[in-house]
């Protein structure tokens, strides 16, 4: 089989058969230092490529890379924002065997917020300063688009002046497919309503043979890439994730990441990418330990180098803690993230950071680690540089 | 055992492929495809990290990136701090200073890599089984940062029975390991006999290697026996001590001791005792506990001070780092500003601890306070020993701290990071090397 590198055409569909496996590849050590200098020389690096440097084992080597290229880019500003997360309602029809979150309809801990609830939230998070609100939730068999849209109307009457970005691409198809409507005119009713942007959720891996292993009853690959195509066209922009560290062997991350770089030189809708770490606790995958902390940084390293495309690179502190998240700003990450304030999905599922972390926490930690806080708004546009270190004692 | 073994191991194909038998649509002639297994493709992952770990390697676009790196540094004493490290010379504790406020994190660990490959083969990162036991808890001293020490009439205080410490020994024993770290308070009531006849006792039943007390116990016990320190360090020498713990170093600045602990404040104590051990014949670790009010010269001064120390009685095979855990304590209490280290500074110091110690061979990362995850990263920032798979914490774990790993989980731990993972002795001598994942 023919390597990766122009993703879009090789992809191979999301029907399951042995063909279908990735290419083997070989490793060497001068594969790895090759795959280096052709990223320091600006190069597009292959699906090898790929695989040969997240096995490398210089990890300061690959981070020295990834740091440089992301100064050429970035400099040594790193950006954050004042942000909240609402769940509204942790009722799924799926069952994804790594979520610690959703629940059936009944089921012990199930909920679903009422509008005051959500109302409440957003009027409580525009008055601490938030310009984001970040809501996605399970996939409730009775909440119609309706239902959606009106959610984002009552944020957006608490917090006129706040982004909503909302609802993974699983939850749209969702939607699509209740309503018996394209997605593309659901997107429009929730852009029509208020919504500003999309997160990057649902992603998981999207190569096949890991997708069917741990949340079949999902939205696929193509089928999420799909969405967020169709959303980028109608000129929203939106982000990506991928959840690793579970079963998913290295090739699959790789695909996954060059999947995402074949649709953003497609579309160039893509925010930033997102690593999201596998959280091992109350879940059905059986996969009882946390991602190791090598494997956090090299895998914000190989997407730096890899993501050619991508201006920004995520080290989300909830899901690594604060100090893996910190250091990564030095393996290829401009990005931590925001306040967040209430953190349900990957706190259920074992994640020992804690829901919230103050701004001027994201301050020191930035500052800490040698750069200069940014503060910016959804899509990434600088609302504040904090250039003087004094004025931080006063957030 | 594949680290990625999973509950629902079934093939994806086969899943198709029964399904069109159950619904019996197979179509004639069909062939089952063989798709590899998620085990079998991890185990590719296995085999492709093993080749790349061991085979030798030059990293010469690494080199390149961080001279040039260097070569273009603006700023001259850093310029000159990153040279020096670079050659292999010693550093003054100036460029110490320097190389800590404002040295490239990865540049650290490039030369901390390098400083490290002069004293350890590349690619090995030893760990030991060891068992902490800690006899007493009852202290006359009560440091602020400690949420160990009771005062001996609380109904929580313990001097620990002689057949309950052979029980954890012999425990030890069986689990694999090869020392026992004891360590306690300073208790006025144990006389220098108790010891002797302790250790005795556990070197006639026992082969295993006693790694125990601390600077500030050798001195409570002398002055409660009416002995000189080196009477002391004699005796318990003769009566089976085999090392001695750094602990209790703290940091090793006046300044600093005097708002952490009133009775321990004299630190040219600490290194006037350890000295007396190393004349002894009693080889001693290091440690450095920071992250707790000391600025970064503090940091520095310690570090010089431990190095000086080395170059006359060259006693010190390791120098281990611990950061301040907050829980519990009265200094976090008095300090409520206070923050734990962050992830970067942990590095910087180990790193550049790496770089300025030119005379201790081993240095160690600390998962016990720092958590595993950084743990492993202070793998590739100078330190080549993982430390203790401690079978009981329980100093650490009072304050707040408390991760635990078992032997698969080290090995595995540091596999996984990139090296071979060996299994030491309290002195560093490797016993076993773990180029795979032993089976549970």
């Amino acid at each position: 089989m023919e390597s990766l590198t122009c993703a879009s055409s090789h992809i191979p569909p999301c029907k399951l058969d042995g063909a279908q496996m990735l290419p083997k590849v070989k490793v060497s050590y001068s594969a790895v230092q090759s795959a280096l200098s052709k990223a320091l020389r600006g190069e597009r690096l292959s699906f090898e490529d790929g695989v040969n440097l997240y096995h490398s084992p210089d990890l300061v080597e690959l981070g020295a890379v990834a740091n440089e290229l992301n100064l050429r880019i970035n400099g040594r500003d790193v950006y954050f924002n004042v942000n909240r997360h609402i769940n509204p309602t942790n009722i799924c029809a799926l069952s994804c065997k790594f979520c610690a979150f959703s629940r059936k309809p009944g089921e012990d801990g199930a909920y679903a917020y009422s509008e005051e609830e959500i109302s409440h939230r957003a009027r409580v998070a525009a008055e601490s300063g938030a310009t984001e609100i970040h809501m996605v939730g399970g996939l409730h068999p009775r909440w119609k688009l309706s239902n959606y849209t009106n959610i984002i109307r009552t944020v957006k009457q608490a917090a006129p002046h706040v982004h909503v970005k909302a609802f993974t691409a699983v939850e749209l198809d969702w939607l699509a497919r209740k309503e018996r409507k394209q997605v593309a005119e659901v997107i429009a009713e929730l852009r029509d309503a208020g919504l500003g942007s999309f997160p990057g959720g649902g992603a998981e891996i999207f190569t096949p043979y890991v997708r069917e292993l741990i949340c079949d009853t999902k939205l696929t690959g193509d089928g999420w890439l799909d969405i967020h195509r169709t959303a980028h066209k109608m000129g929203l922009r939106s982000n990506c994730t991928m959840l690793y560290g579970h079963i998913e062997d290295i090739g699959a991350r790789v695909d996954h990441m060059l999947r995402l770089r074949a649709l953003q030189d497609e579309t160039s809708g893509f925010n930033v990418f997102i690593p999201l770490a596998y959280q091992p606790e109350n879940n059905e995958l059986g996969i009882n330990r946390h991602t190791y902390g090598v494997d956090d940084l090299k895998t914000v390293a190989v997407a730096r180098l890899l993501m050619d495309n991508f201006r920004h690179i995520k080290s989300y502190w909830i899901m690594t803690g604060d100090r893996v998240a910190q250091t990564a700003l030095h393996f290829g990450a401009n990005d931590l993230d925001g306040t967040v304030v209430e953190e349900k999905i990957a706190n259920m599922a074992g994640s020992q950071s804690g829901m919230a972390m103050a701004k001027s926490k994201l301050l020191r930690v930035i500052r800490d680690a040698d750069r200069i806080p940014v503060e910016r708004s959804t899509v990434y546009e600088p609302i504040r540089r904090y250039d003087n270190p004094a004025e931080d004692a006063l957030v | 055992m594949n680290p990625y073994s999973i509950n629902c191991s079934r093939k994806p194909v086969w899943r198709e492929f029964e399904k069109s038998i159950v619904q019996n649509t197979l179509p004639a002639g069909a062939g089952f495809q063989e798709a590899p297994t998620l085990e079998e493709i991890n185990g590719r992952d296995s085999e492709r990290q093993k080749v790349l770990n061991t085979e030798s390697r030059e990293s010469k676009v690494h080199d390149a990136l961080m001279l040039a790196q260097i070569s273009q540094t603006q700023d001259d004493r850093l310029k000159d701090a990153y040279q020096t490290a670079y050659e292999g010379r010693r550093l003054s504790g100036e460029q110490g200073q320097i190389l800590l406020d404002s040295g490239d994190l990865n540049v650290l660990g490039w030369l901390a890599t390098r400083a490290k490959e002069r004293f350890h083969p590349r690619g090995k990162v030893s760990f030991l089984i060891d068992r902490n036991i800690n006899y007493t808890n009852i202290c006359r001293i009560g440091c602020d940062f400690c949420a160990f020490y009771r005062r001996g009439h609380e109904a929580d205080s313990y001097v620990l029975p002689k057949e309950e410490i052979f029980k954890k020994i012999e425990e030890t024993i069986e689990l694999g390991g090869t020392g026992t770290l004891m360590q306690g308070g300073v208790n006025p009531h144990l006389k220098i006999e108790y010891y002797e006849d302790l250790f005795r006792s556990i070197k006639e039943r026992y082969k295993i290697h006693l790694h125990a007390l601390s600077v500030i116990e050798i001195e409570g016990i002398a002055q409660v026996s009416r002995l000189t320190v080196a009477e002391t360090l004699e005796r318990l020498k003769a009566a089976g001590l085999d090392s001695i713990p750094g602990a209790g170093a703290e940091i090793l600045s006046d300044e600093i001791r005097l708002e952490q602990s009133p009775v321990k404040r004299h630190s040219h104590r600490w290194i006037k005792v350890m000295q007396e051990a190393h004349r002894a014949n009693l080889p001693t670790t290091a440690t450095m506990m920071f992250g707790a009010l000391e600025e970064r010269k503090h940091i520095i001064e310690h570090i010089l001070r431990i190095r000086d120390a080395q170059d006359e009685t060259k006693g010190f095979y390791a120098f281990i780092l611990w950061t301040f855990q907050g829980e519990n304590t009265e200094l976090a209490k008095k300090n409520p500003n206070m923050q734990p280290t962050s992830g970067v500074e942990y590095l910087r110091v180990l790193a550049v601890s790496r770089l300025m110690m030119d005379n201790i061979p081993n240095i160690q990362g600390s998962w016990v306070t720092m958590g595993p995850k950084i743990g492993q990263i202070s793998l590739h920032y100078g330190a080549n020993d993982m430390g203790s798979i401690m079978i009981e914490e329980n100093v650490v774990s009072a304050a707040g701290t408390s991760y635990t790993l078992d032997r698969k989980n080290m090995i595995e731990l540091i596999r996984r990071s990139g090296f071979t993972p060996v299994q030491r002795d309290t002195y560093y001598n490797i016993l076993a090397e773990y180029p795979e994942t032993p089976a549970q």
